[in-house]
């Protein structure tokens, strides 16, 4: 199966770079992805198992060969377990980034990371007062460090309940401890889900299901929750501005510092450090006419949420980033980064720096960060993209054109202020038909889906439909990229949503943040719950994943539908080698959370079924319906 | 004339090949619709452990017409069905003499490695049945017909199956 470049993505800038990575010979994910074609069908059906070394054990699918593993495990105990894994995976990356950011939190409030300070004294106060943290009379940096403590214990906790996740709508959390999938301390779910998964521990797929669910919300209402809150305190909480996006961001007279992977905490400091004098005096001693840092993935999305700091591009646009040759450095802390890219950048002039303790790639430049020293590690890499200037290769520089202008920053914070201060009008505008339900479509790029293709098709069809879209992560770039991000998209919406967007100068797709920000997600549908005096499972609400790839995704399905949400997949997960789990979770679900999964490569399709889950909500809550 | 040839010593066991095998011969020709199908799918390629020289290979049987390894048996362990051209083998009349398998565009490359590594204590017993399994179902390798490459051969990780003109080993 031999794609073409027009067949491998639908943005025109990555079309682009394509056939400049052909021209120059430069292997890109795309030929790696041919080279494994066909893919081991044993994995895309999730029915084997390498848990012990009496394996590896397969499933014969077809029935004609083996039916069980050597231990006795079945399909449905082999796929329910490999499951598992995969959420305790996606849990424990979004739950470890949340644990260093309290971490640095924690450092701050005791004065030993100076490079960083409280900037949003009221969310501080405002959260320190759900954790019984009292204020009066406390320099915010004791309350701070209350706080922190406070915070650390959710992760290490050993009896009890997260606090977190008391935010969610007392029927849902009702509903979570009748079904004892409560989550409890964060680490100690991903713990369990290991010991679990052990040779010879859980093999009833249900009750192994069930620990899934409990792992994802104590990720989705602990883990990512937490990373965003603090992120918030520390860095400041969202605000609606614009920026720009995609490969013509970079630029050909600055020096170009890509921020690439998960985490704000350097990238917010190498921001800070682009604007030092002594750095901008050097650029332009370099022959450069300024610093020009932009951000892939949702380290992207971080300081663009926050600075409005340009984005090149999505998941599967880091790779062409580097192939413009116009990056002195791509810098990169954890998740999603391509270990490609060591190759790759050496190829061109740019520098390939790591900088997390936790995370090397091959061929990189190992600046390693630590918070005491935030602000000068951060300038150091910066003054290695500038000094690395000179080395730019002309003749390889070929910087797309395209860029598209967006409007981004919507926290919960800043659609409730948009809104008047209240949810509200936003209320009233789905009873009254205008914004026809709410659509949360999020997750990566995956390179069986033509880039951007799944997310921007899907995207349109909700918003022709009058269906408000929030989005977080890659799918967000993808609709920046094509445009949606700007209150002019309103033109592309029904008459309802598209006289509601006008009214409040708002696009009819909201960026809501970085992937742990879905967190905001779930706090602006328990608001809606909570003031209709309903179940997060009765709104008129739907969720996509159109391009999903990574372990991350997988937890946050968990969560999302643990919490009352259908969520429409694209790709299909390695599941359907069990008949028992697959229905597990495309329908009894329904029966025990409110909600379930589908799977609908076609975007059009999945459209269609969120459309009338919509449907069968606002008919249920006596609002006009379509069928 | 192309064939899907064997080579042994490449064979991991992962059995990606019968999976392929499967699909390819179901009526969807997709792996997720092919699991709900009824009948299920049958394959025709099966991968068999063999115990004395302690690899895995892939074992399909095409069922030639005028199968050459029928004709070189000295014991007539191998016969064939004049209509149908369905091989059988009687592992009671084998001697373990291989000729068959140095006819056998998909056994000599086996035979060739046991000859290597000195292994007589296996046989042409090890087609492990399969001939029979498949003559018992009535079906066989029919090489995709209509595909460019038999799915066994593109689903090969290590390329342990080939496809290739046989007068050309």
């Amino acid at each position: 199966m031999k794609q073409e470049i027009h067949e491998k993505s639908i943005d025109t800038a990555s079309q682009a770079m394509l056939w400049k990575a052909r021209e120059e010979g430069m292997e890109t994910v795309w030929d790696r992805y041919e080279k494994q074609l066909p893919q081991c069908g044993f994995g895309q059906l999730g029915v084997c198992c390498r848990n012990c070394n009496m394996g590896p054990c397969r499933i014969d699918p077809f029935g004609e060969g083996a039916d069980k593993g050597v231990c006795g495990a079945t399909a449905d105990i082999i796929v329910a377990r490999n499951l598992l894994r995969m959420i305790a995976a996606g849990a424990a990356a979004h739950s470890d980034h949340a644990r260093d950011a309290v971490l640095t939190f924690k450092k701050m409030s005791e004065g030993k990371a100076g490079s960083y300070k409280i900037k949003d004294e009221t969310k501080l106060l405002s959260i320190a007062l759900e954790y019984g943290i009292p204020a009066e009379g406390k320099r915010c940096e004791e309350v701070a460090a209350e706080l922190a403590h406070a915070l650390l214990l959710e992760f290490g906790k050993q009896d009890g309940n997260l606090l977190c996740a008391k935010r969610a709508p007392g029927p849902r959390l009702k509903l979570w401890t009748e079904l004892g999938i409560e989550p409890r301390g964060i680490d100690r779910e991903i713990v369990e889900c290991m010991h679990r998964t052990h040779m010879g521990v859980d093999n009833n797929a249900t009750h192994i299901l069930l620990q899934g669910l409990r792992t994802g919300l104590s990720d989705g209402w602990g883990g990512s929750m937490i990373a965003t809150d603090v992120q918030d305190i520390l860095f400041g909480t969202p605000q609606p501005r614009r920026s720009t996006v995609n490969l013509g961001v970079l630029s050909r007279e600055k020096i170009n510092v890509i921020v690439h992977g998960h985490e704000p905490i350097l990238s917010e400091m190498i921001v800070e450090a682009a604007e030092d004098p002594e750095l901008l005096k050097l650029a332009q001693e370099k022959g450069a006419i300024g610093i020009n840092v932009a951000g892939i993935c949702c380290t992207g999305n971080e300081t663009l949420m926050r600075h409005g700091t340009p984005i090149v591009g999505t998941f599967l646009q880091q790779e062409l980033a580097v192939i413009t040759g116009a990056v002195e450095a791509m810098v990169v802390d954890v998740q999603c980064i391509m270990p490609s890219l060591g190759e790759l950048t050496g190829c061109y002039h740019t520098k390939f720096i790591s900088t997390s303790p936790k995370a090397d790639f091959p061929n990189t430049l190992r600046m390693e960060f630590h918070e005491d020293r935030a602000y000068e590690i951060a300038k150091e890499i910066v003054r290695a993209a500038i000094e690395n200037f000179p080395n730019r290769i002309p003749e390889k520089v070929n910087i797309p054109e395209e860029k598209r202008e967006c409007m981004v920053g919507f926290s919960v914070e800043a659609i409730l202020s948009a809104l008047g201060g209240s949810p509200d009008p936003l209320i009233e505008a789905i009873k009254s038909g205008a914004v026809w339900g709410i659509g949360a479509v999020v997750g990566c790029n995956n390179i069986k889906v033509m880039h951007n293709y799944g997310h921007v098709t899907l995207v349109k069809e909700l918003i022709k439909n009058n269906v408000l879209v929030v989005t977080t992560g890659c799918n967000a770039i993808a609709c920046a990229e094509a445009g949606l991000l700007l209150p002019e998209a309103a033109e592309l919406a029904g008459d309802g949503l598209k006289t509601v967007c006008k009214a409040l100068g708002i696009p009819p797709v909201l960026h809501m943040g970085s992937c742990v920000d879905i967190s905001r997600i779930l706090l602006i549908s328990s608001a809606l719950a909570n003031r209709l005096g309903v179940d997060i499972s009765d709104l008129p609400a739907a969720a996509a994943a159109p391009e999903w790839m990574s372990e991350k995704a997988v937890s946050i399905g968990a969560y999302v539908v643990s919490s009352g949400v259908f969520t429409v997949l694209g790709t299909v997960p390695p599941v359907l080698g069990s008949q028992a789990v697959t229905a597990l979770l495309t329908k009894d679900l329904n029966s025990v959370v409110g909600a379930s999964f589908a799977v609908e490569p076609d975007p059009f399709k999945a459209a269609d079924l969120m459309l009338e889950h919509i449907d069968e909500k606002r008919k249920a809550l006596g609002l006009e319906s379509r069928r | 004339m192309k064939d899907v040839m064997i080579r042994p010593e490449r064979c991991l066991g992962c059995q990606s090949c019968e999976i392929a095998c499967a699909v390819a011969h179901s009526k969807s020709k997709n792996l997720f619709s092919a699991l709900e199908e009824n009948p299920a799918s049958k394959r025709r390629i099966s991968v068999e452990y063999l115990p004395g020289p302690e690899i895995s290979i892939p074992i399909t049987c095409h069922h030639c017409e005028d199968a050459p390894c029928v004709s070189v048996c000295p014991t007539k362990a191998l016969s064939q069905d004049s209509i149908t051209s369905i091989i059988t083998h009687n592992p009671e009349r084998c001697v373990d003499c291989w000729t068959c398998s140095t006819v056998c565009s998909r056994f000599v490359s086996l035979y060739q490695l046991i000859l290597v590594m000195g292994c007589w204590t296996s046989s042409m017993n090890h087609n492990r049945g399969v001939i029979n399994r498949q003559a018992e179902a009535g079906i066989k390798c029919d090489l995709c017909e209509g595909r460019y490459l038999p799915a066994c051969v593109e689903a090969c990780p290590t390329h342990a199956l080939i496809f290739t003109e046989v007068n050309d080993i």
